[in-house]
């Protein structure tokens, strides 16, 4: 059993969250609230600002439609498969790299280049290439994301420390052995918070790539209510990327928690 | 008998501008059963010496003669244990690297484990266990794959001096238990003197043999013990004047 003072401790610790957790609940109502409020009163241009009852209505419609699942899908669909897609395959490049130093030394000017270019001026070439699909889409999420990663990756595994690689060594071990039993292992947090900047980035390719070509997903909605200048439309779509954003970041938290021992 | 011969041991490194002969001739028996250690200034090449023994690293010219029958553990500076394996999994891994993991294999690691005290904390993770407990899982996880002839490079440095003693204490009595030859780098005079039957004192870069000590204690027992012998200040005296420090 605790003692009295730790237990006031403990006490004091699940207080002192309930009250962050509050204080981040009132900021949405309060938000919500003065939004409403404004509206109400005229104070702001609902035509462009739109309302928080607005928003509420235009997701009620959209779900009336049979169309507010399908948008969600398709986003979501093209988000989740560029992610795996750059995450695995940036993780299988980096221990490429890792593995066979002058391939590493010879690409490296490449993916510095590749890195600092902006990846939209890609766009048009992928279109033309891939075509006005969702395909065109992923890749475009792929560039965004899978560079980084390879660079980010390679240099986590680089940093693993010498005199743990050095005794396995001296027990004879084969590369593979070395990469399965030590680099991938030891470096589980870098590859967690790879997979937390890549859902970031992989979302904002997603989006790019369907302001460019997309007959659906949360960017195509974005992309349509601005041309028709229905902002509650496009304001209803940044509302459901948010939330869809930070519900994957907490899925990868959720899944990070799950592995740990 | 000797186990190990090394004649007229070379070793240069390379580098862009420059090239940097790290041991000049280095020649020496390890017979079986005994306790070598190396002393010298630190960067004069005791390390490179160690990795060439133990096939880490190439020598540039020279002879090593060995049994090829004979196995080798190495153990390096600090503990290097996998924090995200349980003890027990850490001392394991050489036997998984060489795919020997048989259960009398792991009978024996795990008769080692409770020979040594540890048999608690198979299941527990490094972080739990202290400074000098680390090392014995170390060393443990280096003779579980039965090696004839054990290297130490600077086994003990990462620890505090009262932790250092002790564990000193403690490597050795498992080394000599287990009837291990042993090869020790270190740059703790008093460390080699306590623990080795015979000191190796190194010149500066490029390294070659200054002086060989057989050392020769009244009342030989435990490394602290060893301490207190009469003729410990003699030794600690002479190779003091061969590393000849200069500040």
């Amino acid at each position: 059993m605790y003692s009295k003072e730790h237990k006031e401790y403990l006490k004091k610790i699940k207080i002192n969250k309930f009250l962050i957790r509050l204080s981040q609940l009132l900021i949405v109502f309060l938000i919500i609230f003065i939004w409403q409020f404004a509206a109400d009163k005229n104070l702001i241009n609902t035509f462009i600002s739109s309302s928080p009852k607005a928003i509420i209505n235009t997701i009620i419609n959209l779900y009336k439609d049979e169309t507010l699942f399908h948008h969600i899908w398709i986003t979501f669909y093209e988000v989740i498969i560029s992610f795996l897609i750059a995450t695995i395959g940036g993780i299988i490049i980096a221990s490429i790299l890792w593995r066979y130093k002058f391939i590493s030394k010879v690409i490296d000017p490449y993916l510095t280049m590749l890195n600092s270019l902006p990846k939209v001026s890609l766009g048009p070439i992928i279109i033309i290439i891939a075509g006005a699909s969702t395909k065109s889409i992923i890749i475009m999420a792929l560039f965004i994301s899978i560079i980084i990663t390879i660079i980010n990756v390679t240099q986590a595994f680089e940093t693993t420390d010498k005199n743990k690689i050095r005794l396995l060594q001296s027990f004879k071990a084969k590369p593979y052995q070395i990469f399965f039993k030590l680099i991938l292992p030891s470096n589980y947090n870098n590859l967690i918070n790879v997979c937390k900047v890549n859902i970031g980035l992989v979302f904002i390719g997603v989006i790019m790539g369907e302001f460019l070509v997309s007959k659906a997903g949360i960017g195509y909605l974005i992309m349509y209510g601005s041309q028709v200048f229905n902002l509650n439309l496009v304001m209803t779509g940044v509302i459901l990327l948010a939330i869809m954003a930070s519900l994957m970041y907490y899925l990868i938290i959720f899944i990070e928690k799950k592995f740990q021992k | 008998m000797n186990i190990l011969k090394v004649q007229n041991l070379r070793k240069a490194y390379h580098t862009k501008t420059n090239e940097i002969l790290a041991v000049k001739d280095f020649s020496f028996n390890l017979k079986q059963g005994e306790f070598v250690a190396i002393v010298g200034p630190s960067g004069c090449g005791k390390s490179t010496i160690l990795s060439i023994l133990c096939g880490l690293d190439k020598a540039s010219s020279g002879k090593i003669e060995i049994d090829k029958n004979l196995k080798f553990g190495y153990m390096l500076q600090g503990d290097n244990l996998f924090e995200w394996r349980t003890i027990y999994k850490n001392c394991l891994i050489g036997l998984e690297l060489e795919n020997k993991l048989t259960k009398e294999n792991i009978n024996y690691v795990n008769k080692l484990l409770d020979t040594y005290g540890l048999k608690e904390f198979k299941k527990s993770y490094p972080s739990n266990l202290s400074g000098g407990m680390r090392q014995r899982v170390s060393l443990i996880r280096t003779l579980a794959t039965k090696p004839d002839i054990l290297f130490l490079d600077e086994p003990f440095s990462a620890l505090d001096y009262q932790t250092r003693l002790a564990v000193s204490d403690d490597v050795y009595q498992i080394i000599k238990k287990e009837k291990k030859s042993a090869i020790m780098i270190t740059h703790d005079i008093s460390e080699a003197i306590s623990m080795a039957d015979k000191v190796i004192v190194l010149s500066k870069r490029p390294s070659t043999i200054k002086n060989i000590y057989e050392i020769k204690l009244t009342n030989k027992s435990t490394p602290i013990q060893n301490r207190k012998a009469k003729e410990f200040a003699y030794y600690y005296d002479k190779i003091w004047k061969d590393i000849d420090y200069h500040v």
